[in-house]
């Protein structure tokens, strides 16, 4: 990663089917990474929703995109900061979401968890650090 | 930062978030739909008057007109701007964050 990158955080604050938000998000994030930029991931409010485990979609004749965050350690998006009080707010912990890691290339390329348990005033420490913030 | 709010307080939870998430000292500007959280008598009120407390908070005048809202209904303290007034607060930002 050059040192000309900018910080660009996604804000996910959308549940995973009922709208276009989360793919089309998803999809920024993945085309955004290939710029080479430090790009990291926030999820909040409903957007807890997209990590959740077990999503099968097969029943309801939609694209389960879910499988495609395992992806993101792929474009070097490591980064997946989950707002603890959301989870809380709809009974959810980690034990609920997708297990994503990354290869970590500075470190024998051991796997790492992508997803880190954030309280808010965590979160908003975090959104000040960055460049760019886009909300979907 | 500069963080706008576009949505209805009553139909979105953008408000909510963001009063949760901003950092004290933020500015705050609705438009849009967001314009309604800044009339007073509101189920919103006593929220928006809190941010008061931590945040400038501002309202887009040629929204509030589309919407038939006189400046005498605002919440005391919520600081009416034009498209420039957006304008002169974007560029003094660092960044801006839209809240959808």
């Amino acid at each position: 990663m050059g040192n000309g990158a900018k910080k660009f955080m996604y804000v996910n604050r959308r549940a995973p089917y009922g709208t276009i938000y989360a793919l089309e998000g998803l999809e920024v994030v993945l085309i955004g990474a290939a710029f080479d930029q430090d790009v990291c991931m926030a999820f909040v409010d409903d957007g807890v929703y997209q990590l959740q485990k077990g999503q099968d979609t097969a029943e309801s004749n939609m694209k389960n995109f879910s499988p495609t965050y395992r992806a993101l350690g792929d474009y070097e998006v490591t980064k997946l900061y989950v707002e603890k009080e959301s989870l809380e707010q709809r009974g959810m912990s980690e034990d609920d979401l997708m297990e994503l890691t990354y290869e970590d290339e500075d470190d024998d390329y051991q796997e790492k968890p992508s997803i880190r348990i954030v309280n808010r005033g965590e979160l908003t420490d975090l959104m000040e650090q960055q460049d760019v913030i886009l909300n979907y | 930062m500069l963080h706008t709010i576009n949505k209805s307080p009553f139909e979105k939870n953008s408000l909510d978030t963001c009063l949760r998430l901003a950092k004290p000292g933020s500015e705050i500007l609705l438009l849009e739909d967001g314009v309604y959280a800044a009339v007073k008598g509101t189920a919103v009120e006593q929220q928006v008057m809190q941010a008061l407390s931590d945040y400038t908070v501002y309202a887009l005048g040629p929204d509030l007109k589309a919407r038939g809202i006189e400046e005498k209904r605002l919440i005391d303290g919520i600081e009416v701007v034009g498209y420039d007034g957006f304008v002169d607060l974007a560029a003094n930002s660092e960044r801006v964050q839209s809240w959808l």
